[in-house]
């Protein structure tokens, strides 16, 4: 078993491009700044001095035909790895994307097949407002053909970055720009993950709280503050949102009865909304309360830091929707929301949290 | 012009000044060696002209008449910012000054821009509408589809492209390949010159001749403005340090300042004295300060307003 060693998220990133480029000869990474002295924050630096420019390759501000480039040559058997610094700029290359790449291989008969990886950064804080920091995973994930994973510990970075590229489908790889920071264990090595379902990252038999991204992290503090109140959730990490696999959720709900859902983007028509349909439409009977949804208002990203700090869910809205579950005592509910908000040390919301640095 | 452009660099550096204070909460994409695009296009136009700008539109937004207050009110994330705080720097917008918009996206506002010269066109009106765009929006299909049906009906539209070289840390000729520019123009059917965007003159001589195509009806322009930015990407620093251009371009460029050449100029043609020009920058300052005063003493949006407004 090669050794894990603590590493940042970034770093998780920079090591799987490294391991892929080295893996598979025929992939390369384009997209703009993956040459540049900033290299997508760190993730791609050196690449380009280590393989040179034809394999990472920097790209025009030419979102929507570059990605057209990238499926042609694809379907010519080239490996792309693609990035956008955030997602809000690769709306461009949705035409391209949701037509072409996705149904390249169902329209030929299976013919066709288009290995390639999008890395898309979700952007938050600093007052980046509307056009910066979309959480658009709902598009993505409504497409069949396309692949969509969320990852949130820097093992899952590295492990599904590398599934992803390795894998012979277009996926869409979503990375919160704030989960870049945060540091955890990572094995050494090539070790590509499956691209399958759901992970549970907390134990408990009282709720059953589904995250996935950024949000994971938060409803991981949530479970630990409630969890030393004597109410226990299950807590699963989401990972991928196509395909969506649910079993071990809807198990979890069958024993607990009750199910909170934190979405990274808008709450409404968010893939809570379709893990809430599904648990309903199969596990009806064993919900003992509504199913509680969390996610962005129904507005977009205001830039200034006084409309930001009502804007971002976090842990004590996660505790305030399992306290109604749960019929959690007042004490109880103050103290863990205290808890939570203690560790972010007075760092307002729109920097990095800086108890989420890891390793978890 | 001489004093537009003191006006806006004196502005642009008392935000790269107050930006590590951490009360401005948004990116910041400075002007500063860029002023003479802007002044110079902006003392073309007239009451009722539009412009649309990009990411980098502080000196679009003030050359045009915007409002400096709301500009910075908007950078403070306050309530009488521009944008009510809802947009931050690159969003600037000005109903009265005529800044119609600024949008962050690469390329976004292009159209938006030629379909302000499509209502003018279909309302009769006599003005013009101005894009401003960075070298590398070239690259975006939107430009091209834009200078295409500008051209095809012969809009009052003057697309105005600053080349400062860059894209963030990528030079133009690791993006294109070594060409004309302003064939990008002409190739669409645009009246295409090329000029010295540090020369606030040459600028404004062009500009006058396009807007006067566009009033009477001869079609689209395309400026090609050689300039360059002085300050990081985004941000108040300076970053020639990170390898990506030479401190020799920086200083070659630097010692061709707009503003210098002009106050060369209007020195030795006795136009202005050294004491009228800092009567200006004293002047600028106090107004400058007084404008962050007023932007920071606003209250800051009310966060039971966060929701309104999402439909008219
Ligand atoms: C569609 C899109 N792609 C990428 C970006 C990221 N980005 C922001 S500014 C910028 C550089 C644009 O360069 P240029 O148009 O030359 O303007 P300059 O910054 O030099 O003024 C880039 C790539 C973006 N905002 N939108
Ligand atoms: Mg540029």
């Amino acid at each position: 078993m090669p050794e894990a060693r603590v590493i940042t998220a970034g770093a998780a990133i920079r090591e799987a491009l490294d391991l892929a480029l080295d893996k598979h000869p025929e992939s390369y990474v384009m997209g703009e700044g993956v040459a540049d002295p900033g290299g997508i924050f760190g993730t791609t630096t050196g690449l380009v001095e280590k393989y040179g420019a034809s394999r990472v390759v920097e790209m025009p501000v030419a979102e929507n035909g570059l990605t057209g480039i990238a499926i042609g040559s694809a379907l010519m058997g080239r490996r792309p790895i693609m990035t956008h610094q955030r997602v809000d700029f690769a709306l461009l290359c949705l035409e391209q994307l949701f037509n072409t790449a996705a149904k390249s291989h169902y329209v030929t008969n299976g013919a066709h097949r288009v290995p390639m990886t999008v890395r898309l950064i979700i952007g938050r804080g600093w007052g980046q407002g509307p056009q910066h920091s979309q959480s658009l995973e709902t598009l993505f994930a409504y497409i069949p053909g396309l692949k969509v994973v969320m990852p949130s510990t820097p093992a899952d970075f590295k492990g599904l970055l590398l599934g992803a590229i390795a894998d012979d489908n277009p996926v869409i790889f979503l990375e919160h720009r704030w989960l870049h920071y945060v540091k955890g264990a990572v094995a050494e090595g090539y070790a590509a993950m499956a691209l399958d379902g759901p992970r549970r990252i907390h134990d408990g038999r009282d709720v059953t709280i589904v995250a996935s991204s950024y949000m994971t992290l938060e409803a991981r503090r949530a479970a630990v503050a409630l969890a030393s109140r004597g109410c226990h959730a299950d807590v699963f990490d989401l990972r991928m949102l196509r395909p969506l696999k649910l079993d071990e959720i809807i198990a979890s709900v069958r024993r607990t009865g009750k199910l909170v859902v934190c979405d990274t983007g808008w709450k409404i028509l968010g893939p809570g909304a379709e893990i809430v349909a599904q648990i309903v439409e199969q596990a009806f009977d064993a919900l003992k309360r509504a199913p509680i949804r969390l996610g962005l208002p129904d507005h977009p990203t205001p830039s200034s830091l006084a409309l930001a700090e009502v804007y971002y869910p976090d842990s004590t809205h996660i505790i305030d929707a399992v306290a109604g579950l749960c019929d959690l005592g007042e004490g109880d509910i103050t103290s863990a929301r205290q808890e939570v908000l203690d560790a972010r040390k007075g760092v307002p919301i729109d920097k990095p949290d800086p108890a989420f640095e890891g390793p978890f | 012009m001489l004093r537009d452009m003191l006006r806006i660099r004196v502005a642009e550096e008392e935000i790269a000044n107050r930006y590590s204070q951490q009360k401005m909460r948004c990116p910041v994409h400075l002007s500063i060696g860029q002023e003479a695009v802007a002044v110079g296009v902006s003392h073309a136009l007239q009451d009722g002209d539009q412009i649309v700008s990009t990411h980098r539109c502080h000196a679009h937004y003030l050359a045009k008449g915007g409002n400096l207050t709301a500009m910075l009110a908007e950078l403070l994330g306050k309530e009488t910012g521009c944008c009510g705080g809802r947009g931050g720097s690159m969003h600037l917008f000005d109903l009265a000054a005529g800044v119609l918009l600024s949008l962050p996206i690469v390329g976004a506002s292009i159209p938006v821009g030629v379909g302000a010269a499509l209502a003018f066109q279909q309302e009769q009106k006599p003005n013009v509408a101005v894009i401003y765009l960075g070298d590398a929006s070239l690259e975006e299909g939107v430009y091209h589809e834009s200078a295409n049906f500008a051209a095809l009906k012969k809009l009052p539209v003057i697309f105005v492209c600053e080349n400062n070289l860059y894209s963030v840390y990528t030079a133009l000729k690791d993006r294109q390949p070594s060409r004309v520019l302003t064939d990008l123009g002409s190739a669409h059917g645009l009246h295409a010159v090329h000029l010295d965007g540090n020369d606030v003159r040459a600028v404004n001589d062009a500009a006058a001749i396009a807007v006067n195509r566009a009033r009477s009806g001869d079609g689209p322009s395309f400026l090609l403005a050689d300039t360059y930015r002085w300050r990081e990407h985004c941000g108040p620093n300076y970053d020639n340090t990170l390898g990506y251009r030479t401190v020799a371009e920086f200083e070659h460029w630097r010692a061709r300042d707009p503003i210098a050449v002009l106050q060369r100029e209007l020195l030795s043609l006795g136009d202005v004295t050294e004491r009228d020009i800092e009567a200006m920058l004293a002047g600028f300052r106090s107004e400058v300060e007084a404008a962050f005063s007023a932007a920071e003493a606003a209250p800051m949006p009310n966060p039971v307003t966060v929701a309104r407004g999402i439909y008219a």
